[in-house]
C-alpha cells in the first residue's frame, strides 16, 4: 500500500461512518456535527483527485457556512427528544425509496464509461484553480453567468422574505 | 531516501522535516501566545499608567506561567446539564481552528541544511489563501458547539451572537482579499510573498483593502471593540461561563493565538511578510542565504508584534459596538466599500494589463 491508498481508505471509511451516523442519531446537532466530517471526508478525496479548489470550497461553502446556519437553528430550536415530532409513516417509505434510486442512477452512471479513468488518481489538472477559471469563463461563460443569475434571484427571494413583516 | 516499513513507502526523509517544522511552529505559536497574556495585561497597564504583573520572576515575565500552574489546578468541572462530549469537544475544536491556519504561512525562504533546502512552509499550497480563509470559516464552532453544550442561556446567546459575527465578517473579509488577489494574481501564500519582493508591498497598493481586512479580522478574533460574545456586562462571561481548569484556558488561549496567526496573515498579506525592507533588493547585500532567511523570520517577528501590539492598544482604548452597530458596520459599510475597492482594484488592473478599451 502506498500513501495514496492508504489515504484513499480512511476517507473512504471516514465517509461512510459519518454519513450512517448523519441518519442514526437521535440528537440533531450530532447529525449536523457527523455531515460536518462526510463533507471533510469528501473534501479529502477532492484533493487526491488533486481538485484542490472544488475541495476547499466545498469546506468554506458547506461546513463553514450552510452547516453553522444548520447548527444555528438546531441550537434555537432546541429539539429534545419529547419534543420530536412522530414520523410519518409514508414519508420514511417514499424518501427511502427515492434514495434507492438516486443510488441505482448512480452505480448507473460509475458502471458504464472506462473504469481506468475513474480510478486514476491526481492526473488531472482542470481541478486547478487556474485551469478551472480558465475553463469556467471561456467554454462555460453562460452556464456560469446563468448560474449566478440564479443566486442573485434567490437572494432577492431571501431579502423579500425576511422584509415581509415591516 | 525511500524505504518501505509494513509494505508502506513513504520519503521518511521528508515526513521527519514536516513533523519537525510542524512541531516548531506549533511551539512558537503557543509561547507567543502564553506571552501574548503577560504582554496584554503590560501593556493594559502602560496604557492605564499602571504597573500591570511584576511580582513572580524579573518584571513579572514568570507570570504566565504562573498563570498555566493555576489553571491546572483548578477543579475541573463539568455541568451536570451539560452535554459531556460536545462539552469537552469544544474547546479543542478552538485550539484546532486556531493552529491549522499557520500550515500554510511562509515563515521564510529556504534554510539550507547540509545539502538538503528546507523550505520554513509547512505546505505551499496553491490555494493557501482559501485555505485561510475556510479555516476561519470553521473558527466558528468552538464558539457554538461549547455555547449549546453548556446549557446555559447566557452561553447559548453568546454563541449565536458570535457564529453571526463572524458569519458577517467573513463576507467583507472574502471581499478585501479577492481585491489583493486580483493585484498579486496568484492564491499562494508564497507567490503573494514573492511578488511583494519585487513590486513593493501591497499596503502601498491597496491600503483601503488592508483596513477593511484588519477591521474583520478584529471581528474575527473576538477582539474589543467587537468582543459581543463575551460581553460581561450583558451575558456574564459569554460562551465560556461554564469553563473552568484548562478547558477555559484552552479558549483563552485559542483567542491570544488567533491574535498572533492573525497578526501573521496581515503582515504577509499587505506588509511584505519576510520580505525585510520595500523596495530594496536584499539579495543585494552579499549576505550568506541562510543569514538573510534567518533575517527575513525575524523581520515577519517584527512585524507580527508590532500587529499584536496593535490589538492590545484598541482593545484598551476603543469601547466595546452595540450589536446593531456591529451589524451596520459589518453588512452596510464594510460590505458595499469592499465592492467599491473591489470594482476599482479590477478596472485598474484590466486598464493596466489591456489598455484603454478601443
Amino acid at each position: 500500500m502506498n500513501t495514496f491508498q492508504i489515504t484513499f481508505w480512511f476517507l473512504s471509511a471516514l465517509a461512510v461512518f459519518s454519513s450512517l451516523m448523519v441518519i442514526t442519531r437521535k440528537n440533531p446537532v450530532y447529525s449536523v456535527l457527523f455531515l460536518i466530517i462526510t463533507f471533510f471526508a469528501i473534501s479529502g478525496h477532492y484533493i487526491l483527485m488533486n481538485a484542490q479548489f472544488l475541495a476547499i470550497v466545498n469546506i468554506i461553502v458547506y461546513a463553514g457556512a450552510i452547516m453553522v446556519l444548520f447548527l444555528f437553528v438546531l441550537m434555537l430550536m432546541n429539539l429534545n427528544k419529547e419534543s420530536e415530532q412522530q414520523k410519518n409513516k409514508y414519508l420514511l417509505w417514499s424518501s427511502g425509496i427515492a434514495g434507492g434510486m438516486l443510488m441505482i442512477v448512480l452505480i448507473a452512471a460509475l458502471d458504464t464509461p472506462d473504469p481506468a479513468i475513474i480510478t486514476k488518481p491526481g492526473t488531472g489538472e482542470i481541478g486547478l484553480i487556474k485551469n478551472l477559471g480558465t475553463k469556467l469563463f471561456t467554454d462555460y461563460v453562460v452556464p456560469f453567468e446563468i448560474s449566478s443569475i440564479l443566486f442573485l434571484s434567490a437572494m432577492v427571494g431571501a431579502v423579500v422574505i425576511g422584509k415581509k413583516g415591516d | 531516501m525511500t524505504f518501505s516499513l509494513l509494505a508502506i513507502t513513504l520519503d521518511w526523509a521528508l515526513v521527519l522535516e514536516k513533523f519537525l517544522l510542524i512541531l516548531v511552529v506549533v511551539s512558537i505559536s503557543l509561547g507567543f501566545a502564553m506571552y501574548s497574556t503577560y504582554a496584554e495585561r503590560k501593556v493594559a497597564g502602560f496604557l492605564q499608567d499602571r504597573l500591570g504583573p511584576n511580582r513572580f520572576g524579573w518584571f513579572g515575565l514568570l507570570q504566565p506561567v504562573a498563570d498555566a500552574i493555576k489553571l491546572f489546578a483548578k477543579e475541573d468541572i463539568i455541568p451536570n446539564k451539560a452535554n459531556k462530549v460536545l462539552f469537552v469537544l469544544g474547546p479543542g475544536l478552538a485550539m484546532l481552528a486556531a493552529l491549522m491556519t499557520s500550515a500554510v504561512i511562509p515563515w521564510g525562504d529556504t534554510l539550507t541544511i547540509g545539502d538538503r533546502a528546507v523550505s520554513l512552509q509547512i505546505a505551499d499550497i496553491n490555494i493557501g489563501m482559501l485555505y485561510v480563509f475556510a479555516v476561519v470559516a470553521l473558527g466558528v464552532y468552538g464558539v457554538m458547539i461549547g455555547g449549546w453544550s453548556s446549557n446555559n442561556k447566557f452561553s447559548l446567546l453568546a454563541a449565536i451572537r458570535g457564529a453571526s459575527q463572524n458569519i458577517s465578517y467573513e463576507l467583507a473579509m472574502g471581499l478585501s482579499i479577492i481585491a489583493l488577489v486580483f493585484v498579486t494574481g496568484s492564491l499562494s501564500l508564497k507567490d503573494i510573498v514573492v511578488s511583494q519582493q519585487t513590486i513593493g508591498w501591497n499596503f502601498f497598493l491597496q491600503p483601503l483593502g488592508f483596513l477593511l481586512f484588519m477591521i474583520c479580522a478584529f471581528a474575527e478574533c473576538n477582539r474589543t471593540p467587537f468582543d459581543l460574545p463575551e460581553a460581561e456586562n450583558e451575558l456574564n462571561f459569554g460562551y465560556h461561563q461554564e469553563y473552568s481548569s484548562m478547558k477555559l484556558g484552552f479558549y483563552l488561549f485559542a483567542e491570544y493565538i488567533n491574535m498572533f496567526i492573525s497578526s501573521v496573515i496581515m503582515s504577509t498579506l499587505y506588509f511584505g511578510g519576510y520580505d525585510i525592507l520595500p523596495f530594496v533588493d536584499e539579495t543585494k547585500w552579499g549576505l550568506d542565504p541562510n543569514v538573510l532567511t534567518l533575517l527575513g523570520f525575524g523581520a515577519l517577528m517584527i512585524k507580527t508584534v508590532f500587529f499584536v501590539f496593535f490589538f492590545m492598544w484598541v482593545r484598551w482604548t476603543i469601547p466595546r459596538f452595540r450589536y446593531d452597530q456591529l451589524m451596520n458596520l459589518g453588512w452596510k459599510k464594510l460590505i458595499p466599500l469592499a465592492l467599491i475597492n473591489m470594482l476599482i482594484t479590477a478596472a485598474v488592473v484590466l486598464y493596466l494589463q489591456n489598455g484603454w478599451p478601443k
